[in-house]
């Protein structure tokens, strides 16, 4: 084991384990080629990792990192001689909204942008009213995230002139 | 058997070879600054990801059991292979009229729900994407390799799934072999991670307990220890959300997903929850006003193929019936309250009026037939034609209908005659019969 190990790099359970999984991977493999598109299967597998890791996880951190900058805003306003007011981050109440939206988007976008060809054939109703449904919900999320940050704001004020008075 | 995802930083500098990468931009572990990533995040995630997954999972191969490919033109993606014995044995039951739509609405509702928290899962340990050396030992390819299969596996899975039920077929493979395949490479690669990586979860949770990371606010949201994994930053900025707050927004989203898939699932007035879900729309309040699966048009079926010179044809070997529409209408009637649900996930109830299938068989003197092939007045394409088994079309319930709701069916629902079976998958249930031929194998 010890012997094994240092050439492996771990004991004999991972290496058998791991080989299990990739024959199962293997076996998909052949279906998949018998099928007789594997081809643009394969273009896809990949393409999705690279699209996922590449693209949209790097494109999402640039954006949350914009608005933590955007949001660095000292909404208070401060007394004079008093010590500065707590801060009343907006940077989740900007960027929550801005995700949960985003993340609709990429679930729904085939009907949102009405790329689902098959959809009137297949369900007999008109394809074109998800692009206002996501616009009235991503609305809402601004809406009712703006409210709830009204609200912690007016609060925070509230305490920060009730302690400074 | 975690011997080789720990941080261990005289391993981390050692140079490898060709596979030496410079420590710069991603590469460096101090490009990587947020203080809610590490090993805790991850398990947390994983606690929650993994039962959705595996929910997903056995509906998915329930599904495949209920599609019954083992009859005739019933397979899709050729032969079941090794697995055909299994799914010859495995018999979809026809008692609970409601079971396959409770089992696609799983399918339907967990893979949704999955979402954000993968997502979150796969942001959480981003950094070991990208981690130097890129292979530290043979074990270590292994892994690397099995989690490339892991994530490749998932995300297409996944994006497949999403796309079809809002039928959207932006590539040149058949979905649905395509989609069971890919998830064999997903949940082999899955178990292999999960034997690996448990060891990590229960050392995260002995050492930092399950849920007490969610009792800190911001102010005291700090990384965890750098080396508890690759995936901790060295150089973490000042946290801008609490790990309660992060954990909010992920199963926050993942419950608003949950409902609004519900919504589809259920039916009935709670539909209008499926804002954004393709079957979350109501379509009137007449009769045949319910949800559609491929109209007439798109069937390429017209009024007249469906008009009075209409017949059903029956046959068993060498006997043969053919009956009109008003033929069928004189038989006994028999009327059932019963769901139809569709492999995307979305189910309507109705009420359904016609000649039980049974019947038909003793028309022909096929009580004891093995399998009922229906075909449609449809000329070509997918489920034009669907294979039933004894215990299938001889369920008391098993309908030819000609009514629904105490109408005639309109041309989009099956005119002049339609299949329901019990629990049987949505497109099973042939609309615009043309012949029924019962065989006994």
């Amino acid at each position: 084991m010890g012997h094994f190990a240092k050439i492996y790099g771990a004991g004999p359970l991972h290496l058998l384990s791991g080989v299990a999984s990739l024959v199962v991977a293997a076996y998909a493999v052949v279906k998949i080629r018998e099928l007789g598109a594997a081809g643009n299967v394969a273009i896809w597998f990949v393409g999705l990792i690279i699209v996922h890791d590449l693209l949209l996880l790097p494109l999402y951190s640039l954006v949350q990192a914009i608005a933590v900058r955007l949001a660095r805003v000292d909404a208070v306003r401060a007394l004079p001689n008093a010590p500065p007011p707590p801060r009343v981050l907006l940077t989740n109440h900007l960027r929550i909204p801005v995700f949960v939206s985003a993340l609709l988007f990429l679930l729904f976008f085939p009907s949102i942008l009405q790329r689902n060809d098959g959809y009137i054939g297949a369900s007999g109703l008109a394809a074109d009213v998800y692009l206002e449904r996501w616009l009235a919900l991503t609305a809402a999320l601004f809406l009712l995230s703006g409210m709830l940050y009204a609200i912690r704001l007016g609060r925070s004020n509230a305490a920060y002139r009730a302690a400074g008075s | 058997m975690e011997t080789t995802g720990r941080g261990d930083d005289a391993a981390a500098d050692r140079p490898a070879g060709a596979l030496m990468i410079p420590e710069r931009g991603p590469f460096d572990r101090g490009f990587w600054r947020s203080p809610l990533r590490g090993p805790w995040l991850a398990s947390l995630i994983s606690a929650a990801l993994l039962p959705l997954i595996l929910i997903t999972a056995l509906t998915g191969f329930f599904s495949h059991v209920a599609y019954e490919t083992e009859l005739t033109g019933n397979a899709i993606g050729g032969s079941d292979g090794f697995l055909a014995p299994v799914y010859r044995v495995l018999d979809w039951p026809t008692g609970w009229a409601w079971l396959y739509a409770v089992n696609q609405g799983l399918h339907i509702v967990a893979g949704f729900a999955a979402v954000p928290l993968l997502l979150a899962k796969l942001w959480a340990v981003i950094p070991k994407l990208w981690e130097r050396p890129a292979v530290r030992s043979v074990a270590h390819a292994v892994e690397r390799l099995s989690l490339l299969l892991l994530v490749g596996g998932a995300l297409f899975v996944f994006v497949t799934g999403i796309f079809n039920i809002q039928i959207y077929y932006p590539w040149k493979f058949s979905f649905v072999p395509s989609h069971y395949y890919a998830s064999f490479i997903f949940l082999g690669a899955l178990a292999f991670h999960i034997a690996i990586k448990l060891g990590v979860m229960r050392t995260a949770f002995r050492e930092n307990g399950v849920l007490r990371p969610l009792r800190r606010d911001l102010a005291e949201t700090v990384a965890e220890a750098p080396s508890a994994s690759e995936s901790v930053a060295t150089n973490p900025k000042p946290a801008t959300v609490s790990r309660r707050g992060f954990v909010a927004v992920v199963g926050g989203t993942s419950v608003g997903l949950t409902v609004m898939m519900a919504g589809q699932v259920i039916g009935g007035p709670l539909r209008n929850l499926g804002v954004l879900a393709p079957r979350g729309r109501q379509y009137g309040s007449g009769p045949n006003d319910f949800q559609i699966n491929k109209t007439a048009t798109s069937a390429g079926v017209t009024a007249t193929d469906a008009g009075p010179g209409w017949v059903l044809r029956v046959t068993a070997g060498d006997r043969e019936e053919i009956l009109t529409r008003d033929e069928l209408l004189v038989m006994k009637q028999a009327t059932h309250k019963l769901p139809i649900a569709c492999v995307e996930g979305w189910t309507t109830t109705q009420t359904w009026t016609g000649v039980p299938l049974a019947a038909l068989a003793r028309l022909v003197g096929a009580e004891n037939a093995d399998e009922l092939t229906v075909e449609s007045l449809q000329e070509s394409g997918s489920f034009r034609d669907a294979s039933l088994s004894a215990d299938q079309f001889g369920n008391s319930r098993a309908l030819l209908a000609l009514k629904v709701n105490g109408v005639d069916l309109s041309l989009d629902h099956g005119f002049p005659a339609r299949v329901i079976v019990p629990a049987l998958p949505g497109v099973h249930n042939t609309k615009w019969v043309a012949t029924m031929t019962f065989r006994s194998t």
